[in-house]
């Protein structure tokens, strides 16, 4: 019967869902597929669709990476500001308020070409072992994105942080629980219970910024299709796929974060 | 870098060496307003930025209120089909959707010319950026703006259609002014977001802050330098607007119960 009764359910879901006009509006979409299929050239997909394949790779690589670290950088610089003292506050603010202030685009040139400019003047850092790594663009392109993460996502944990009721705090603390234990067990899962919900629009925000790492030559899905409109000098078809493959990795990010969101309690104190 | 080989030892000398290599000209030289300096460019570059960023907000801001009105009060049909627009533009980056607009704008004007008879025109860059920037900013505005109409007590639209108030009055007398407490967070932090987007045009060649930048820093190649300045420009235009908006936001507020006061 479950089956069925799941059957039954999906069908009257779907009735309501399919009025008449959204029938009309799937076919319209639908015959601009379908134009777009016949009368634009595609015929260039099966040379670069490996290489496509890689800077998809590429930026969800790079999106993960930025991501995890710049959480774990966001909750020291969200604890400082919400309670520390002055000299751990006023630094991450100040760092939080140029993050946020300024263009990603400007700080991603600046580290890259800024910073890129000064390292080969110093000898000790052109024998360090880092340097094989600083040639690179890759690594500017982490670090950038990275602080832009903190930045942004800091901000969030700092509200977190200080949205964690006192009365739960204190309660730890009249159980005799060590600054640290009180940290891990009650402040941070609250705090990020909290800033689940945000954290969910950060990451699409962030992988929206991913692009940007083509301009500094860090070959992701944007450069590849950089390279398609040169070597073919098609305007559209490359952009157009190049949009279908974002909104794609948005929906994938959205529904995740949706399951991962219906597990975690939904009562905070 | 002729300079390295004496000043090896000294790694202060160094750094000042990495902010304006092989150039005796100094740092206010270098930002100086006047020819051999690139403050005048940098500082038309900013004042492209805000163009196009204050444009692109007021056209973000006509888009968003018609798009909020019409996935509020519009036909299932106006409503799909900006549910469609709102998803799509806040599923795509920005620099891709810029690319896109910014060729199938122009290409979609010239081609309409043509058919009307008349010659093929340059678009201006200016004219382009605030098209697509606009166009991206109505997205996000359509949202917040409707959120806002709906945090507004329906009893105030209620009564006001009581009254009889035409749609037009209602909306200028009533649904803006309630709205606009609401509302005005979410729009100041679209205005942020537009100032740093004008960032995007550089990459379609459009001569704005961070081209300005790029191009200084090529030529004097005292690329930390600039970008540092350029940073400082646009920290500015952020915490100076962000003091008006405190202003604004406080004006917009003016006869409501504070909420510090209600704990």
């Amino acid at each position: 019967m479950p089956a069925e009764a799941t059957a039954i359910n999906m069908a009257a879901r779907a009735s309501i869902w399919l009025k008449p006009h959204r029938i009309v509006l799937i076919l319209i979409a639908l015959a601009l597929v379908l134009c777009a299929a016949f009368f634009m050239r595609w015929d260039w997909l099966p040379q670069y669709w490996e290489m496509g394949l890689m800077g998809i790779w590429r930026a969800l690589w790079i999106l993960a990476v930025t991501c995890a670290l710049g959480f774990a950088l966001a909750v020291p610089l969200g604890l400082a500001q919400a309670g520390g003292p002055i000299w751990f506050s006023a630094p991450a603010k100040v760092f939080c308020t140029v993050i946020r202030g300024t263009p990603l685009l400007l700080q991603l040139w600046l580290l890259y070409y800024g910073l890129g400019s000064i390292f080969p003047q110093y000898p000790w850092i052109r024998e360090s072992w880092l340097w094989p790594y600083l040639r690179q663009a890759w690594p500017y392109a982490v670090v950038a994105l990275t602080f832009s993460f903190a930045g942004y996502e800091g901000e969030v944990m700092r509200g977190a942080f200080a949205g964690v009721p006192r009365g739960q705090l204190e309660a730890a603390r009249a159980f005799g629980m060590s600054r640290w234990k009180i940290f891990r067990r009650i402040w941070l899962p609250q705090a990020f219970y909290r800033a689940l919900p945000t954290l969910t629009g950060e990451t699409v925000l962030q992988l929206k910024s991913t692009p940007l790492v083509a301009t500094i030559s860090v070959i992701d899905i944007f450069a590849v299709s950089s390279k398609v409109r040169q070597d073919t000098y098609l305007t559209y078809e490359p952009l157009l796929l190049l949009a279908l493959i974002y909104m794609t990795i948005t929906g994938i990010l959205v529904f995740v974060f949706s399951r991962i969101e219906a597990r975690i309690p939904v009562k905070i104190g | 870098m002729k300079r390295r080989t004496t000043l090896d030892s000294n790694p202060g000398a160094k750094l000042i060496d990495a902010f304006l290599p092989a150039s005796a000209a100094g740092i206010f030289e270098l930002l100086s307003p006047v020819a051999p300096g690139w403050g005048a460019t940098l500082l038309v570059g900013l004042l492209h930025s805000l163009e196009i960023a204050i444009g692109a907000t007021c056209l973000g801001l006509l888009i968003g209120t018609a798009g909020a009105f019409g996935k509020l009060y519009g036909g299932p049909v106006t409503r799909d089909l900006l549910a469609v627009y709102t998803t799509v533009v806040r599923a795509v980056p920005e620099l891709v959707l810029i690319l896109l607009l910014y060729y199938a704008g122009t290409d979609l004007i010239n081609q309409v010319l043509a058919a009307m008879g008349y010659s093929r025109v340059d678009i201006s860059g200016l004219a382009a950026g605030i098209f697509v920037l606009g166009f991206v900013q109505g997205a996000y505005s359509t949202e917040v703006i409707r959120g806002a109409i709906l945090a507004i007590p329906q009893g105030q639209i209620e009564a006001a259609r009581a009254y009889g108030m035409p749609p037009g009055l209602m909306l200028r007398r009533i649904t803006i002014p309630a709205m606009l407490p609401f509302a005005i967070p979410g729009l100041a932090n679209l205005w942020l977001i537009a100032t740093k987007d004008t960032a995007l045009l550089a990459v379609v060649g459009f001569f704005e802050l961070t081209l300005a930048t790029r191009q200084a820093a090529g030529v004097t190649k005292a690329y930390l330098l600039f970008y540092v300045a350029a940073g400082v420009l646009y920290l500015a235009v952020t915490l100076f607007s962000n003091l008006i908006i405190g202003r604004v936001e406080a004006w917009s507020r003016r006869g409501m119960p504070s909420v510090k006061e209600a704990r």
